[in-house]
């Protein structure tokens, strides 16, 4: 028989979406055994069908994007009712993604800056979105972000940003067998394609951003620049660092490490050369942004309830 | 009810550790609201354990190890230093003011300074008020 698959998005940017097309000709070899009954991206379903579907029918169901609105956490609450196995997929669901960043401000800053400041926002009437005025209206926007696990239990997790090819298509397979656990344990240094350009010891003298620099194909936290690598569980193959460009995490921290800003934190501080205090001191507040560069597929994990107020 | 700070206190098992055993043998008080965990070098301090104990409800994390150039384990310290500097950075960015995170250069002999330095560490975070980092 055939597995019912549903796919959902939340609050995401679609990339996840897609990312399941990424998968090319396994996808059509997918199709013989799955049915897919829900996937609002892609097919014509109301959320009607899905409420009319019998509890626990759906075999697999996945949920990108995280929650970011009250329609977002119903969702969840619905799908997780009717299917056997939920799956968080992709960063946003699993961890709050870049999105999560928004925790650090707001519901008032974040809608001052999207619907009034922005450059490129035309809006001269000042119009904000309202929730449920009159008959129809938008559903609530949460006060926080929330990733999936913080409203329903979910039973597996796709990392990535979107998950790229070889991490989706053991997860999915691993899945129609009726596994959980699947994925890399090891950091992404492992199979760094720059792997044998990491010095045996690595000593920065100076942070350099990206643009920054010229790079040498080096490795770059050789180079001074900050990859998130060692922090960040390997499995998609470094598809960015093949691109030259450093990683940022967005596969999360491999399974045993709980915190990947502080993981990365901690390599960083061995990774300094020998110098001075003085010296230490202007190395580091050369990093700007802490959260952005630690945190930035995480910032929800480490602040789920927004930036916390240190009175005094 | 005034207010008692919960404070966690990592302390290297070869310098504040064996400084903190020197202010009990000389007899001298400190708050009791610290509770002390023994590592072997400060170097250990994961910036893992730090958000583990704040997490937990802690609301101040004071770490204690050996005065520069003395670390047992030849650069541990200066790990720690960077470490923490970093930690405080992020503290900042989360809204957390980063006096609640301190690090000292204790040896074993210094169990004076061990008092003096948690007393004032205790008064600092009695002012400040409980940690909002709670879950
Ligand atoms: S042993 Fe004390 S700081 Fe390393």
């Amino acid at each position: 028989m055939k597995k019912k698959i549903a796919m959902y998005w939340g609050a995401g940017c679609g990339g996840c979406d897609v990312s399941l097309l990424g998968i090319h000709e396994k996808l059509l070899d997918l199709l013989d055994d799955i049915e897919i009954v829900f996937w609002p991206c892609a097919t014509d379903f109301k959320y009607e069908d899905l409420e009319k579907m019998p509890d626990k029918s759906i075999d697999v169901a996945f949920y990108n994007g995280a929650i970011r609105t009250e329609e977002n956490e119903e969702i969840a609450k619905l799908l997780r009712k009717k299917a056997k196995v939920l799956v968080a997929y992709g960063s946003c669901a699993s961890e709050g993604c870049v999105i999560g960043l928004a925790n650090l401000y707001d519901k008032k800053q974040i809608f001052n800056v999207v619907y009034l400041q922005n450059e490129t926002t035309k809006n001269e009437d000042k119009v904000l979105p309202k929730e449920h005025a009159n008959d129809l209206g938008l559903p609530k926007f949460l006060p926080h972000l929330k990733t999936l696990e913080d409203v329903v239990k979910v039973h597996a997790y796709i990392p990535g940003c979107p998950p790229m090819k070889p991490v989706l298509e053991e997860a999915l397979e691993a899945l129609l067998q009726g596994k959980t656990k699947f994925g890399k344990e090891v950091a992404l240094c492992d199979e760094c394609p720059r792997k044998d350009s990491k010095p045996e010891k690595i000593e920065i003298e100076r942070f350099y951003r990206w643009h920054e620099k010229e790079d040498n194909g080096d490795c770059f936290l050789a180079q001074g620049i900050i990859c998130m690598g060692p922090a960040t569980r390997a499995g998609c193959g470094g598809e960015c660092i093949s691109a030259n460009i450093p990683c940022t995490g967005c596969m999360g921290p491999p399974p045993k490490v709980k915190d990947q800003g502080a993981a990365m934190l901690s390599a960083i501080a061995s990774l300094l050369g020998d110098m001075d205090e003085e010296k230490e001191e202007e190395i580091m507040d050369s990093i700007r942004d802490m959260i952005g560069t630690f945190y930035k597929y995480r910032a929800a994990k480490l602040l789920p309830e927004g930036r916390l107020k240190d009175e005094s | 009810m005034s207010f008692e700070p919960k404070i966690v206190a990592f302390l290297c098992n070869w310098c504040a550790y064996a400084g903190a055993d020197m202010a009990g043998t000389s007899r001298l008080k400190y708050p009791a609201n610290v509770v002390p965990i023994k590592v072997m070098c400060s170097g250990r301090v994961d910036p893992e354990f730090i958000i583990d104990a704040f997490e937990k409800g802690a609301d101040g994390v004071f770490i204690g190890g050996c005065h520069p150039g003395d670390c047992h384990y030849v650069n541990g310290n200066y790990r720690t230093r960077r470490r923490v500097k970093m930690m405080k950075k992020l503290l900042e960015e989360m809204g957390i003011n980063p006096k609640r995170l301190r690090l000292e250069w204790v040896s074993a002999t210094e169990g004076q300074k061990f008092a003096r330095v948690i007393e004032e560490f205790v008064n600092e975070i009695k002012e400040l008020g409980p940690s909002p980092w709670r879950k």
